[in-house]
Order: C-alpha cells, then structure tokens, then sequence
C-alpha cells in the first residue's frame, strides 16, 4: 500500500516478523509504517463484527493499528518505533479467556 | 535537555510539567526553564515536532522541497528547546491529571513510559496536546486502503514512505492543498483531489476576507491553492463520499451535482479540517464550550491561556485552531504566566515580556476567521447517512444512534454510551465524540453546544493493569480494599 519515495536518507535495516513472515523495515520506523511499507493491508480484526482494520491516523488517536508485539496485545502500532527482531502479529477480534 | 528514558529517571516533583512536544509544547517548556522554572516536557511520540514538525529531527526525506520550508522550521523551535535546561521524556505517556489530595495546589500525573507507570507531581500544568482531523464519517471509511491525509502526512515525514497506486485526496480546508502538493513532490499518483468545501460557505466567509487580506496565510494559502488545481485533477462541489471494497478498499463513489461517479483507486485520504483534541483536558475537569465558528469544543480560556482549573493552561492548537506558528507564541505567552504563578515573574514583568509576543500571535491569527467560515463542513459530512459506522471501535452506525435518540428519546452523548456502547472502544471517543453529538442535535433539533460531549475520564490512554497494581499505594488505598 505504501513505498519508499525515491532518494532516501539511508537507514538501518531492522528484521522483523509479521505472522512469522520475515520482513524488513528501517531503524526510525514505527511498527505502523514498518507494515505498512511492506504492504500489509490490514493488521487486525474488530472485537465486534470481525472486519480488518488497517492503521487510520497514525498520530495515536484512532487505535485501528492496534497489533501484539512480542506477545503483548492491544499495542498501537504508530507509536511503538520498530526494534530488531520484532515479533508482530494481527490482533483478532475480542480476548478470550485463556483456560488454566 | 536531558532526555529521560527509563520512567526512575524522572524526579517526584516539577514545577511545571507540559504534556506535548509539538511547536506549543517544546516553546513553552523552552521558555519557562528559561526563566529559571524546572521543567518536564512529556510526549508520547519517540521525537519532539507534534504532528506538524513530525519527525523533524530524524525524517529520511532529504529533498527540502517535498515537505516544504514551512516544516523546516521547525527545527529552530527544537533546537532552542534542546539548548533550554529542561527534562524530556519522549515515548511516555500520560494517561491521567488530576489535584493531588495529599498536597493540595499541586498536582499528581499518571505516566507511562517503557511499560512502567508512575506518578509525579506538579505545580503547573500546560497541556498542549493539539489537534486532531476532524472525524470523517463516511459509507467505508472503515476499510484497509482509506486513511486521513494527515496519517499519509505523518507516513511520509516519518518513514518517507507515499501511497502505491491510484490515490484520491478527499474534503476540505487549508491542509488539503498541502498535502496534496506534498505527496504529489514526493512521488505519489495522485488522480483526483475532491473538494467538499460547500459553495454557500464563500458568501458567509466574504465577511471576513478583508482581514484575510492582510493575513499571512494569503499569498502562501493562493499559491498552493492555484498549484493543486494547475497540476492536479480538482473536482469541486463533491457533496457525497462513499469508499467501497471487499476487505479492502477497491473505489470511491463521487457525488456531485446529483450524479454519481466510480473512481477505482488503491488509497483514500479523508481530511475534514482539524479541531482540538480534548480528551486530556476534558478529563482533568478543565471546562469547555462549542465554538460555532471553528465548530468544535475547545477549552474556556483566559488571555493566559489559563483553563477553569486553576493551575493548568492550554495552549496549542488544543487552546482552539489557529495554526504552528501561532502554537508556538501561545505556549510561550502561557510559559510566561506559569512563571508568574510561581512567583518567578511578577505581574507587571509577566506582562511585559509577553507583550511583543502577543502582538505577534495577534498578527499570526489574523485571517483565520475567514478559513473557518470557508472550510466549515458540509451538514452531510458531520451527521453522515444511516448506514455510515460512525463509532469505529464498537461498530455503531449513524442510523443507530438516530434511532436511539428519536425512539428512546437518548439526551446526550454520555447516555448514548450506555445504550450502544459509542466511545467505549479502545479511542474514547476521539472519532465518533464530535459525530454522536451532531447526530442528537440534528433529531433533537438542538444546537451542538445544547447537546454537551462526552464526559471523559483517566485513563485517557491505555495503561495496563499490571502497571496500576505496581504503583507504589498510599494507606488510604490500601484500607479501600482491606478489610
């Protein structure tokens, strides 16, 4: 959905995952313009009705970018900078409780 | 500055704490540690700028030209905050403000920051939290592919990043041509720029052209006006928007002089104008009133800056819309009456020294009138049709709300909630708040001001419970739950 414009300042490359895809981003990057830029279109699922949502305002106001990273879910994505070794994964719908 | 980055670092007390590093917040906190105040400067995002000076410190986008010399300037108010001797937490949250009981006259702020939380204590507060889009509820505006024309803004200063494949700018106001222009320099394919401006809206904002005339934004608003049309392909007088696809967004419906047209695009920026974003100063219990002209509820303030609660100024655009440059003159005008406050300054030296910067906000904020009257939204864009989702998070509609407060005869926005759930969800609010309240208005036959907002209340940001439990508690809390 997104590219890099031409003529850049270089940066450098972090490596991160998106459901286990391996995937690449820049140092600088939040994890919202990482997935972006990597053409993922949408990176969660509504507790409600289940539709994708993909990242809306990117200044931390609307909360459609929320991911899990590193495990921990309910993240906004547009304000988390992307880190090496990232585990990023969709956030689906409502938690259930987890039987213990 | 000394940046903060572990939340031990902070210390218990400040004597003034400002919320926000964009121009108000990083000019407020630049001038009050100026006059000898210790200062903490909180912001959520991980470099100072705010949304207009995004990134400015460390964007990868090196043709000046893209983002303009209007966004370059931004790195002189950084750079006089950053040789300023004040406390700056970057990536730290603030999810609540409130009197602190034990120490009356000051004030006890939640904070967040590398997943702990902790509270702090103030003497004075400046929030200059900013703006946000205006919501633009339209049929769609919920899929994958449609986004605001800020967010593409903030993706392009941020990570230098433009939309892939046929996109189409849409709705109205002064930033609309920016961005436009913007994204087009920097490479995106950019097939139609739909301007909603509604044609009636000129004849009230002729009122105030003469003062437009002599304001700053004329020859740099007519320049980029005349650009986008030149260059781009302009259709004006659109009064009806929807966004269509199957999981993500395939085309964009285009109504206009009673016909409608398909564009297929790949992206969408929504831009409706931008209004305060109030959800801090709300829930510090700070009063606010609807402002009819620039239609959005902005915060009661004196010509300090200085809210209801005494203690905490507003300033920015959260003190109410009037632009960058006149962000950064307000947060110094407030920098100046905390260090009275705190008997830094006395009234008359106050006075003084902010008199110069005052003639300069006044200079700034001429013309504005005239953009507001210009670029007030369309009734169709504020109390969208039935089927629009007009609360993103809990999926509630236009049509719903209608029906509750027709049928259930529903007040207000706050007993709204309890029966649909509209802003409950994760954003409190921040995207249907101004919509739900139009909505009522509009079956009630009431005003907006009648009407009220939401009643908001900390945590305004998430904070996790295992956060809260770790905080240090006071006996009081402790007996609260004890028995």
């Amino acid at each position: 959905m997104f590219r890099p414009m031409r003529d850049l300042a270089p940066a450098v490359a972090l490596n991160f995952t998106f459901d286990g895809k391996a995937l690449k981003g820049r140092a600088g990057d939040t994890v919202a313009a990482a997935l972006l830029a990597n053409g993922i279109v949408a990176c969660r699922e509504t507790p409600v009705s289940g539709a994708p949502r993909a990242p809306y305002c990117l200044m931390g106001i609307c909360f459609d970018c929320l991911v899990v990273i590193d495990g921990i879910g309910n993240r906004q994505g547009c304000l988390v900078p992307l880190a090496e070794g990232m585990a990023v994964e969709t956030q689906h719908g409502r938690r259930h409780v987890e039987e213990v | 500055m000394t940046p903060l980055t572990d939340i031990g670092q902070l210390a218990e007390h400040y004597d003034l704490v400002v919320v926000g590093a964009g121009p108000a917040g990083l000019s407020a906190a630049a001038r009050a540690a100026e006059l000898g105040l210790i200062v903490l400067l909180v912001d959520e995002n991980p470099t100072p700028g705010g949304q207009i000076y995004r990134a400015i410190t460390t964007t990868p986008v090196k043709d000046r030209a893209v983002l303009g010399e209007d966004y370059w300037r931004g790195s002189s108010i950084v750079g006089r905050f950053e040789r300023a001797k004040a406390a700056y937490a970057p990536g730290c949250t603030v999810w609540s403000l409130g009197p602190d009981e034990g120490e009356p006259g000051t004030f006890e702020i939640g904070l967040s920051l590398g997943g702990k939380a902790r509270m702090i204590a103030a003497s004075q507060a400046i929030l200059t939290t900013g703006a946000q889009e205006r919501p633009f509820p339209i049929p769609g505006w919920t899929l994958p592919g449609v986004m605001t024309a800020g967010a593409a803004q903030i993706a392009l200063k941020g990570a230098g990043i433009v939309p892939v494949g046929r996109t189409v700018i849409a709705g109205c106001g002064p930033l609309l041509y920016l961005l436009a222009s913007q994204l087009a320099a920097a490479g995106a394919e950019i097939v139609a720029v739909l301007d909603t401006t509604p044609k009636r809206n000129w004849t009230k904002a002729l009122a105030a052209f003469p003062d437009f005339l002599r304001s700053p934004y004329l020859a740099k608003g007519l320049q980029l006006m005349a650009q986008t049309r030149r260059r781009l392909h302009f259709v004006s007088n659109v009064t009806g928007l929807a966004a269509a696809g199957e999981g993500r967004l395939a085309s964009v419906t285009v109504e206009r002089k009673g016909a409608a047209e398909t564009i297929v695009c790949d992206t969408l920026l929504l831009h409706q104008g931008v209004i305060p974003g109030v959800n801090l100063t709300n829930a510090a219990g700070c009063e606010h009133f609807f402002d009819n002209e620039q239609h959005c509820w902005v915060p009661k303030l004196d010509r300090w800056f200085a809210s209801s609660v005494p203690g905490i100024a507003i300033a920015g655009d959260g003190a109410g819309i009037g632009g960058a440059e006149s962000a950064a003159l307000r947060g110094e005008i407030a920098a100046f009456d905390a260090a009275r406050r705190l008997g830094r300054l006395t009234k008359p030296e106050r006075d003084r020294k902010a008199a110069p910067v005052r003639a300069e906000l006044e200079r700034r904020l001429r013309g504005r009138r005239f953009l507001d009257l210009l670029y007030k939204p369309a009734p169709q864009f504020l109390a969208p049709k039935d089927e629009t989702i007009v609360c993103r998070c809990e999926e509630v509609t236009a049509g719903q709300i209608r029906d509750a407060a027709r049928r259930l005869g529903v007040t207000g926005p706050n007993q709204m909630k309890a029966f649909l759930r509209c802003g409950m969800g994760p954003c409190q609010g921040r995207l249907c708040g101004p919509t739900v309240v139009e909505l009522i208005a509009e079956v009630r036959g009431r005003t907006p001001a009648e009407i009220g907002y939401y009643r908001l209340r900390p945590p305004v940001k998430p904070v996790t419970l295992a956060e809260l439990a770790a905080l240090p508690q006071t006996e009081a809390s402790v007996e609260a739950v004890v028995r």
